[in-house]
């Protein structure tokens, strides 16, 4: 039974420009202990699906316009807030982007490192304490029982990412939601935060939601993704398929444009255009405009996701059609 | 930080020598003299005056004379109070302006972070735009319009408070600062809604109240725990000269309920000529002024961990 299962979720914004369908129609499970990537480019909606989920869009402008959301049960969606409330940095945490400006400045780590347990667990402040010392050793900050009481100001970018993760598994959640967390950070830093969410992973046996836009780390991390374009999902296969059978263009186009598979000397691949506006109704395939297989039928057909293989779902009608067949050709790699 | 405390100390010196120098030449440029306005006295009589208080001399050595007396903290004597010197002038008045100043002070910090806190977390609803039209016409409205709308209300109407005077009256129950302290306050208190509006939205629309929403804390703690320290940010930075303005009195005020405050005697002092009395209170407002900056400056840094270490 999967422990969270996202169904047909939508969430729009209403702004002055228009209805931006910012996550149209995205549906994934997510099973215990496991570890899921959501790839995309900016504004492509993975975040916002993720925020939509724990409540943590700002309404207005945004609302959450139907779909479900069932975790143990649960509709996170449709139940009341406080309900909610009481799952979100217990069984649901998360860690975001931007590990500078995540952190309350005004306020001490320890402080902001206990709150999770003072908030959902009967537990004192000392012990609090101390198991915040334990859990800042664990993400490797040494010299835990001083540095605990610093201010956010005091840590370089990688500790605070460290705090980061440290705060949102501090109350051993199910779910760990990691919004790009290494996207903000050094190369050298990047490496050594995936290895630690890899690892406190496997100790808590947490279940991972991998945000990110970087189809390296999906590949290092994931087991399973979903390729997200335009607020919608068009591609979802386990790791190794996405690689070895890309069945959506945008995915080959993505792979393309890894820079570390490109032979040296040559020019780096880009997908041509723009991700298209939101804010305007798309009738046929949102990638179409970009697409070099898009035939006429891709820009007025409606696309929707279809299992092709085990497992392996695309949105490209052309695949479905079955007139494309090896898009890892095209990749050239 | 005690030393930046200390450097902040000693930069009130040459503050206060420059505000001195520029208002005891500017008082001299100011035609007439503090005896021009009593018509029966003689050319006689007003010359004997003036060798007395030493304004006979050359303007540099009235000065000299003048800068060596502050140096050793005597203000010299008030024209007007022949009988009592500056100080003792100060010291009469300046009690009256202080209770009324941080009665008003509270009222403003009780009102304005209230309705501020209110507005904030109801942006754009009814409880957003209804204590803040309030706020726009506590600005637009001046205290000599308040202040007479509120005696007629409280002291003739309801007869709570006394319209007029210092003493005390049986028959009323409230004391005689609260009515001008309440005119001062509202109009703070509108002044200070709109700036702890504007710093809690600031505040509130940063990535942190995310994180603390995203760890399940209880709308309650993210605004007071997580919002409020760097919301108050601006506020604070205001609250400081606004204390030194409010408790330095004001002329209107004063005025309007008769109170014989420290505000009047300012004023008077000006149209007197009374140019020790100009000084003298001149320096007291100055150092009041700088001392209150340096209080919020202090509560800013410990607000704010990320500004203790730089001065």
């Amino acid at each position: 039974m999967p422990l969270l299962s996202v169904e047909n979720l939508r969430t729009y914004f209403y702004t002055r420009a228009g209805v931006v369908r910012a996550v149209d129609d995205v549906s994934f499970l997510l099973e215990p202990g496991e570890t899921l990537g959501i790839v995309g480019e900016s504004g492509s909606g993975k975040s916002v699906t993720c925020y939509s989920i724990l409540g943590l869009i700002p309404q207005p402008p945004g609302r959450i316009m139907g779909g479900r959301a069932i975790f143990d049960g649960v509709d996170l969606l449709g139940c009341d807030k406080e309900r909610l409330r009481l799952i979100r940095g217990k069984r649901i945490s998360m860690i975001f982007q931007d590990p500078m400006t995540s952190l309350n400045p005004y306020l001490r780590v320890s402080e902001q490192l206990i709150e999770p347990l003072l908030v959902h667990e009967k537990i004192s402040r000392r012990k609090a304490l101390d198991q915040a010392v334990t859990s800042l050793e664990e993400v490797g900050i040494q010299d835990a029982g001083r540095r605990l009481h610093f201010y956010p100001h005091e840590f370089s970018g990688g500790m605070r990412q460290r705090v980061m993760i440290a705060m949102a598994l501090i109350s051993r959640p199910e779910v760990l939601i990691a919004d790009e967390p290494t996207t903000a950070l050094d190369v050298t830093v990047q490496a050594q935060i995936l290895e630690l969410i890899k690892r406190r992973q496997r100790d808590l046996g947490t279940a991972v939601i991998f945000i990110t836009h970087d189809l390296g780390v999906i590949a290092a991390f994931c087991r399973e993704v979903y390729v997200m374009y335009a607020g919608r999902i068009v591609e979802s296969a386990a790791t190794g398929e996405i690689f070895a059978r890309p069945m959506h263009p945008y995915n080959a186009a993505l792979q393309q444009s890894i820079p570390a598979l490109h032979q040296k000397g040559k020019p780096l691949f880009t997908i041509p255009g723009l991700p298209p506006d939101l804010s305007k109704p798309l009738p046929g395939c949102p990638f179409s405009p970009r697409c070099t297989y898009a035939e006429p039928k891709c820009r007025e057909q409606a696309v929707t996701l279809q299992t092709m293989a085990e497992r392996h779902q695309t949105a490209c009608l052309r695949y479905q059609a079955g007139e494309l067949n090896d898009l890892r050709a095209a990749v050239g790699v | 930080m005690l030393k930046v405390i200390l450097s902040r100390f000693l930069q009130l010196v040459p503050v206060l020598w420059v505000l001195l120098t520029l208002t005891f030449f500017l008082t001299k440029v100011v035609p007439g003299g503090p005896f021009s306005a009593e018509r029966q006295a003689t050319p006689e009589v007003i010359a004997k005056l003036n060798e007395y208080y030493g304004l006979d001399k050359p303007v540099w050595e009235q000065y000299l004379a003048y800068l060596s007396k502050v140096i050793r903290f005597d203000f010299g004597p008030s024209y007007t109070y022949q009988s009592d010197s500056v100080t003792e002038v100060i010291a009469r008045a300046f009690p009256i302006s202080l209770q009324i100043g941080t009665l008003a002070f509270l009222i403003a910090l009780l009102i304005g972070i209230t309705a501020g806190t209110i507005a904030a977390v109801n942006k754009n609803k009814v409880w957003d735009y209804f204590p803040m039209s309030l706020a726009m016409v506590g600005i637009c409205l001046p205290t000599f319009v308040m202040g007479p709308i509120l005696a007629l209300v409280f002291c003739l109407q309801l007869k709570v408070a006394p319209v007029s005077g210092w003493y005390g009256l049986d028959y009323v129950p409230l004391h005689p600062a609260v009515m001008p302290a309440l005119t001062l306050g509202l109009f703070y208190a509108a002044n200070i809604a709109r700036l702890t509006r504007g710093g809690l939205l600031d505040v509130l629309n940063q990535d942190f109240i995310r994180t603390a929403r995203a760890k399940g804390l209880p709308d309650h703690q993210i605004i007071f725990k997580h919002a409020m320290r760097g919301g108050l940010l601006p506020v604070v930075s205001f609250l400081g000269p606004a204390f030194a303005g409010l408790i330095s009195g004001s002329f209107v005020v004063e005025k309007i309920f008769n109170v014989p405050g420290l505000g009047q005697e300012f004023i008077k002092s000006v149209f007197n000529r009374d140019y020790p009395l100009i000084l003298g209170t001149v320096i007291f407002f100055g150092t009041l002024i700088v001392i209150f900056n340096l209080v919020s400056d202090v509560a800013q840094a410990l607000l704010d961990p990320k500004s203790r270490r730089s001065p």
